[in-house]
């Protein structure tokens, strides 16, 4: 018998109303002085500043109105501002890489602003490509989703994840598409022909 | 020191696709996750500190007005510790739920039950040394929902729980020991043992309870564990 460890927490799903935990605003009050997650990067923090707009689409291609999305990124050098990045003390004061969003309750559509993440080491020695992190939770989603975006005028093709991706044209759906300078289009599709390539990280 | 984390299980957890929970037969992946080794990218994740949060925000009681809810009075507590024993500090805890009537305050919430002036429904905390939170609350109704004519469910507060990385990333729900409703939930039964649905079923703590106050439930939560050796990461570019 292998060794038995304590089993983590099942996850549930987060509901159609998550917005009240996490981003109450939305759910149409204020409780906290400070949102968490309003500000990936504040003025003043180096790098490119990019909108990302998207939607999140249901199996029938309806677009959802009640997810929220969380993004987690690397500055324009490639670094985390997390403790285990080892570049870390580097990382500018006004940078947090973190960002929550949701789909609009009426259009469902949601709107990341922040700035464009730098290549980032990877294992092996193998860089990656720049990408942001994405997690995914809403009513009808029992574990939330984790995905990546990629962007469609960098080098994409050496990068460790994408190239795992064996359906050659399913290495799309992590790519985004530009609509403008530094404005790009993310749709993530839940199922379908177009499914995204979710992961277990 | 970078080390992995242990695979999730995913077994235990509930599958995308649950039929009676009816919102998720459109909204579940189809396809195989496609599984990645860890990487910066994975391990890490956003760190929270005491400066981020109000003094009030773990107690759901008084954080919305300063007066106090209506319904019973509760405490909930316990301990955030990874799959080695590990406390986990400085995990924040994000809680939502609806009111002693069962009505959540959205925009979208559309039940019968009134909405309490002094009830906001959502609170915040981090853990200590020692992984230790607690939050004060009143205990939420159950609600009506639209899965079968005649769903249910259950009383429940809704947790997000920010580990040290987006591999510890997790949204649960709690629930109370004793509950009635339990064996007609659609969402509680989208876990496929009993055994993982009892983890989420808070026993009574009446040693935590305050006397003439508040009674109180514990909440125990463990997020993924790590290896204790580490990987090869040659920074290449760094
Ligand atoms: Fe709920």
């Amino acid at each position: 018998m292998p060794l038995e460890y304590p089993k983590e927490t099942p996850s549930q799903t987060a509901g159609p109303f998550v917005h009240i935990g996490m981003m109450p605003r939305v759910a149409g009050f204020e409780v906290f002085e400070t949102e968490l997650g309003q500000v990936p990067a504040a003025e003043g923090v180096p790098g490119t500043r990019i909108t990302i707009e998207g939607r999140v689409l249901d199996g029938t291609g309806t677009p959802i109105k009640d997810a929220l999305l969380e993004i987690w990124h690397a500055d324009a050098e490639g670094r985390y501002a997390h403790p285990e990045d080892p570049r870390v003390n580097e990382v500018h004061e006004g940078f947090t890489g973190f960002g929550r969003c949701h789909t609009d309750l009426d259009t469902g559509t949601f709107t990341i602003e922040t700035i464009k993440p730098g290549v980032i080491p990877g294992r092996h020695a193998r860089p990656q490509a720049p990408h942001l992190n994405i997690w995914i939770v809403a009513r009808g989603i029992n574990i939330g989703l984790h995905t990546r975006m990629y962007f469609p005028d960098e080098e994409n093709d050496d990068d460790p994840l994408l190239g795992m991706v064996e359906h050659l044209h399913r290495r799309a759906t992590l790519v985004a598409s530009a609509t403008g300078e530094n404005a790009y289009r993310f749709d993530i599709h839940l199922q379908g022909p177009q499914e995204t390539v979710f992961l277990d990280i | 020191m970078t080390a992995e984390y242990f695979q999730r299980d995913r077994r235990w957890h509930p599958p995308a696709y649950t039929p009676d929970y009816k919102t998720t037969v459109a909204r579940s992946p189809n396809l195989p996750l496609l599984s990645v080794e860890n990487s910066l990218s994975e391990i890490t994740g956003p760190t929270f500190s005491h400066a981020g949060l109000g003094p009030l925000d773990h107690d759901l009681i008084r954080n919305f007005t300063g007066e106090e809810a209506i319904g019973e009075r509760t405490i909930v507590h316990g301990r955030v510790l990874d799959q080695n024993g590990r406390p986990v500090k400085g995990a924040l805890l994000e809680v939502w739920q609806a009111n002693a009537g069962g009505r959540y305050r959205h925009k979208k919430d559309g039940y019968l039950a009134p909405v309490d002036p002094n009830f906001g429904g959502c609170g915040r905390c981090l853990t200590d040394e020692d992984g230790y939170y607690f939050f004060r609350t009143v205990k939420p109704g159950a609600y009506p929902f639209r899965s079968f004519s005649n769903s249910w469910r259950m009383a429940h507060i809704h947790f997000s729980i920010f580990g040290a990385g987006m591999t510890q990333r997790l949204i649960t729900q709690m629930y109370f020991e004793g509950d009635p409703l339990r064996a007609q939930d659609p969402i509680a039964n989208t876990v496929p043992d009993q055994a993982a649905i009892d983890r989420l079923v808070a026993p009574l703590d009446l040693e935590a309870s305050v006397p003439l106050d508040s009674l109180a439930y514990r909440f125990d939560i463990v997020l993924r564990g790590r290896r204790q050796t580490m990987f090869e990461n040659k920074l290449e570019g760094a």
